[in-house]
């Protein structure tokens, strides 16, 4: 199929764009990269009155750091964050792992990461980490600009907490410090399919101890998902010794915490391929497997800094 | 709605409907029928065509969308003197086709990473995402891996 009639609005200010969003009666939709968007309306599921493509909004492009933060303006696509050295410190490191599991370099030239918000698919690889990491989305509407937690913005299967005259400007993600630790795996039935389950953490550890650790869940409940009761079962224990190869014991706590991942933290929807039981044992999988590979280059980073020293 | 596309380096003036996708624009509308729809999903990457030197999924961009950008297809590939494109040699050299269907989508992905990568063949996880790219469903990635490797080689040592 094609997609169905639509106005078509090209804003060139954010408050053009508020403007033509101001009309609730209309069925409005935002397309910035469009990949899911324009997708959707060839199978006429999303049949939008009115789109109002921001790509010409100049003012909504371009990442920079403010304070501790990274502000990702809403125009910015995920291939800007293949560059390892994109962003500064682990952060960087966390969003170069996990942007190339979203989709392929055709799909990453054009989609954004705000965009990834605004759709919010329980699947999103973005939106799992935001909540993790507790980002900020910034929204833009007819009463002014005003900001969301991220663990306040996800409600459900592409449900957010954005009114539909809001526009998504920017999203906030704290940068990590220097002794942290991240790691990022995607496990999903081919390179063209979403994930079954992806894992991202991030590991803190001062003087041996586990001082922060943040685990984020992708596709393994109705939203993206911050694993709390397993990250409040590490903080504050000691790191111990990693384990030597890829495979993390039964008894070990990465393990131990990656079961509680599945068990307590994951509320996760059965798919064809992937039953409730099956996400959950690879949630449990993945938490442990990420948390290693947080632990490995927690390591590697400190290993480098004390060889600049030298 | 009016619109330009510079395509191949010629501009065109077209009044478009902005539900139109690009792809069908190109094909229907300027007949450069080169640029082929298979999924219209965004999946298999027949469709792949440059838009100012970036791989884009030419069903899932409005022809709106790409007033004013500059877009090359696979009709814009060949030399001005008709001169295969190193591409378009070396896939024949690989045989790294058979039905033909994918290959102008394989072709504009692969070019847009050489041009915006000199080294393309040096960098196996590119490659990677380059091939992994698009959908063949005859020859299978290999060829069309060495294809690419082989045009990328060329146009370094050239």
């Amino acid at each position: 199929m094609k997609p169905a009639p639509f106005d078509y609005a090209v804003p060139r200010t954010v408050a053009e764009a508020v403007a033509a969003l101001g009309d609730t009666r209309r069925k409005a939709q935002v397309v910035a990269g469009g990949q899911s968007l324009i997708l959707e309306m060839h199978l006429e599921r999303v049949r939008p009155e009115l789109v109002v493509d921001i790509n010409r909004i100049p003012e909504l492009d371009g990442m920079r750091v403010e304070g501790d933060e990274l502000r990702v303006g809403a125009l910015v696509r995920h291939a800007a964050f293949e560059p390892p050295d994109a962003v500064p410190g682990p952060l960087g490191t966390l969003l170069a792992q996990a942007v190339v599991n979203i989709a392929h370099p055709p799909i990453r030239s054009r989609g954004t990461m705000a965009g990834s918000y605004g759709w919010a698919h329980p699947a999103s690889e973005w939106c799992a980490i935001g909540v993790a990491l507790d980002a900020t989305v910034e929204l833009a509407g007819p009463d002014g600009a005003r900001s969301v937690a991220a663990r306040d913005y996800f409600l459900g299967p592409f449900r957010t907490a954005r009114l539909p005259q809001e526009l998504i400007t920017a999203v906030r993600l704290p940068l990590l410090g220097e002794n942290t630790g991240v790691g990022f795996i995607e496990h999903r039935r081919t390179h063209f399919c979403f994930a079954q389950v992806a894992v991202g953490t991030t590991l803190t550890v001062d003087d041996g101890v586990i001082s922060d650790v943040r685990i984020a869940l992708v596709n393994s409940a109705d939203r993206p998902l911050r694993a709390r009761a397993a990250e409040d079962a590490l903080r504050g224990s000691e790191l111990g010794a990693l384990p030597a190869g890829p495979r993390v014991r039964d008894e070990h706590p990465f393990a131990r915490a990656g079961r509680i991942a599945a068990e307590h933290d994951a509320a996760p929807l059965p798919e064809p391929f992937a039953d409730v039981d099956h996400k959950r044992r690879i949630i449990a999988v993945l938490v442990a497997r990420t948390l290693l590979q947080a632990a490995n280059d927690r390591r590697a980073r400190l290993a480098a800094r004390q060889g600049d020293h030298r | 709605m009016k619109t330009t596309l510079k395509v191949n380096g010629t501009d065109h003036v077209l009044d478009v409907e902005p539900r139109r996708v690009l792809a069908d624009v190109l094909r229907d509308d300027l007949g450069l029928t080169g640029t082929h729809l298979g999924c219209e999903h965004g999946v298999c990457g027949a469709c792949s065509i440059l838009m100012d030197g970036e791989p884009i999924r030419s069903c899932l961009v409005l022809a709106v969308q790409a007033d004013g950008r500059s877009l090359r297809t696979v009709e814009g590939l060949t030399g001005p003197d008709g001169e295969p494109h190193p591409l378009q040699r070396a896939f024949s050299a690989e045989h790294a086709l058979q039905c033909g269907f994918c290959t102008p989508g394989f072709l504009m992905v692969a070019a847009g990473a050489m041009d915006a990568d000199p080294d393309l063949a040096d960098h196996p996880e590119a490659m990677d995402h380059v091939v992994g790219s698009n959908i063949c469903r005859c020859t299978g990635y290999g060829p069309i891996r060495r294809a690419v490797e082989r045009a990328a080689q060329e146009r370094r040592t050239a």
